[in-house]
């Protein structure tokens, strides 16, 4: 059981890194940071079974940095919003990228 | 005095710096409130709310001086009392103070909410705190978070300027990025080790027992998050663009605190937890390293924008710590701690005088803008050239003296290439330091250029940050061997893994 669940976390993991460097909207960018993150979480939950249940506290703490960043990440995204009238990225070129 | 560590109101006491730090923060955007309306001038705003900032940085610098004197007994906790955490506290605590000192007339011209911007300023130096503290994966991952989501706020802060708002979602989506494999290398270390605690982990590694794969491959993506965090090549990519269109002071925060506070902890999970699997990392530090020394120095020749500049050199100079990483002994650890203090000052003394030339705005970075700058204002183009001097190394500054520690515990593992590619590349950074130097003395003014102000406080400051530089240049034991000291606890503790006695 653990092997399969940690596999479905690193395929998560690896679908949400592919997403955020292919991605060109920056609201998808960012739920598949949440992907990242969430994969994240699977591991943890899986091996607290093994590992008692220091796991599944560390979920808690993750979705609670994870809501404090996503607070942040969504402002950010509204500034720039109102700047470019787009999330693209590939439009926030004032800076070389 | 012994602090029994058993009893939690001890544990509160070890936390005192954090702890009076964070309440300096809410106080500082309460009172906010109360100022916003009972002065109209923006100028005294910013005076009076960075004034009470940097009164609460003062009180939690008093109480991180007291801990010196603190010896603890028992089983510490995630936090840890060692004169390594205790040092790095200084860097950071110096660095947001200086910060604050330097920014003044900025914040008060661009309109900076200054009661958010300094309360956000204290709470990332709050989470470093902890990062440098902590033995704690877990807490290192929310300490982490907590210095990272301020640093994007701060970046992203300057609310009509796009640059700023631009440079804010690239670190915001970068740094959440690097986050996610940090947490992901926690999340396998733990399960390969069974715990989260740097010093069981470091037993356990030695033991033999657990799962060595899973440690591994946590090991490997806990490296790649800090590699970004520390803005080491290959993934370098976000900071100069993040540090060009931040404002100037959060820019100065970020390359003198964020990044100290990364290689602390960087630093104390290596040591601590991954000591003894120092042949697998080391080789991709020792890459990293020369990576990041040679691209920098080469892009930051190329600049002709003097803020961007400033990034390339701050990458530099991380290029120079992680050769102290690599080497991994006492004295490179030493030398790090040393070199971060040193760096911290003359990059914000460095930025102090850029936000002065850019008349406290975000304008004049180019470096025709710096001609004449010594003709017109002659002390402080003194100080601009010691403080680059100091960056770039030369002898007689404390940049130089960290590079020889650095250059020393190279020798000391021998890590003769790094040593050699390290003095190579500081002799190449010479010339973009000093072209910026010979703008200021060496051209005319253009003709109806407008004259920088700087109020006499800031003047003072920058004397008071050259003025250590060049004191550290001459006579730096006194300051090596406090960082000796904590370097010495590290190691000890790091070699000593299982032992719970805290060395100090």
């Amino acid at each position: 059981m653990l092997t399969e669940a940690l596999v479905l976390s690193a395929i998560l993991f690896v679908i949400g890194t592919f997403g955020v460097l292919v991605r060109r909207n920056a609201i998808i960018v960012f739920l598949c940071i949440e992907l990242q993150v969430n994969a994240v979480n699977v591991s943890f939950v899986a091996l607290s079974r093994y590992l008692g249940i220091d796991g599944q506290l560390f979920v808690f703490f993750v979705m609670t940095v994870a809501a404090a960043e996503n607070a942040v990440g969504l402002a950010i995204i509204i500034s720039i919003f109102r700047h470019y009238q787009t999330v693209d990225v590939d439009n926030f070129n004032l800076l070389k990228w | 005095m012994t602090l029994q560590l058993a009893s939690s109101a001890n544990l509160a006491l070890v936390l005192l710096p954090e702890i009076v730090l964070s309440v300096a923060a809410m106080v500082v955007l309460l009172a906010s409130v109360r100022i916003q309306k009972a002065e109209a001038d923006a100028t005294d705003r910013a005076r009076s709310l960075g004034g009470l900032a940097l009164a609460g940085l003062l009180a939690a610098a008093v109480a991180n001086g007291w801990l010196h004197w603190v010896s603890p007994e028992g089983e510490p906790g995630m936090i840890t009392l060692d004169a390594f955490g205790l040092f790095a506290n200084w860097v950071f605590l110096l660095g947001a103070a200086l910060t604050i000192l330097v920014s003044f007339p900025y914040v008060a011209r661009q309109g900076l909410q200054p009661g958010e911007f300094y309360a956000l300023i204290l709470l990332a130096t709050v989470g470093m705190m902890i990062m440098a503290g902590t033995t704690n994966l877990i807490l290192l991952f929310l300490a982490l978070e907590t210095m990272s989501i301020a640093a994007y706020v701060l970046t992203a802060f300057h609310r009509g300027e796009r640059k700023s708002a631009e440079a804010g979602i690239k670190y915001f989506i970068l740094g959440a990025f690097s986050s996610a494999f940090l947490l992901y290398g926690i999340a396998l270390v733990w399960g390969g080790a069974g715990t989260v605690d740097l010093r069981e982990i470091a037993a356990t590694v030695e033991a033999g027992a657990g799962f060595n794969g899973l440690v591994l491959a946590g090991m490997g993506l806990l490296g790649v998050g800090f590699a970004f965090k520390v803005g080491a090549a290959p993934f370098h990519m976000w900071t100069p663009d993040v540090y060009e269109g931040a404002p100037s002071p959060s820019t100065a925060f970020m390359a003198a605190a964020v990044k100290a506070a990364s290689f602390a902890a960087f630093l104390r999970v290596f040591t601590e937890a991954f000591s003894s699997l120092y042949e697998s990392w080391y080789p991709v530090v020792w890459w990293m390293a020369a990576l990041t020394m040679v691209v920098a120095n080469l892009i930051a020749l190329t600049q002709s924008n003097v803020k961007r500049m400033l990034a390339y050199s701050s990458l530099a100079h991380g290029g120079y710590l992680l050769v102290g990483v690599a080497s991994a002994n006492e004295i490179a650890t030493a030398s790090i701690l040393f070199y971060l203090l040193v760096y911290t000052i003359m990059t914000l003394g460095a930025f102090g005088v850029l936000m002065i030339v850019s008349e406290h705005g975000e304008s004049r970075f180019q470096v025709e803008d710096y001609a004449g700058f010594g003709a017109s204002q002659p002390l402080l183009g003194v100080l601009f050239t010691i403080f680059l001097l100091s960056l770039a190394g030369f002898p007689g500054t404390g940049g130089f003296m960290g590079k020889i520690f650095l250059l020393q515990g190279a020798a000391e593992s021998h890590l003769w290439t790094l040593a050699v590619i390290l003095a190579l590349t500081t002799v190449v950074s010479y010339y973009y330091y000093l072209r910026v130097a010979w703008y200021v003395w060496m051209r005319p003014a253009p003709a109806g250029a407008l004259a920088a102000w700087a109020p006499v406080s800031v003047t003072a400051v920058l004397m008071g940050c050259a003025g250590v530089l060049i004191f550290l240049g001459i006579f730096p034991s006194g300051l090596l061997n406090g960082a000796l000291t904590a370097a010495h606890g590290l190691w000890l503790r790091g070699l000593d893994a299982g032992l719970s006695g805290l060395v100090r």
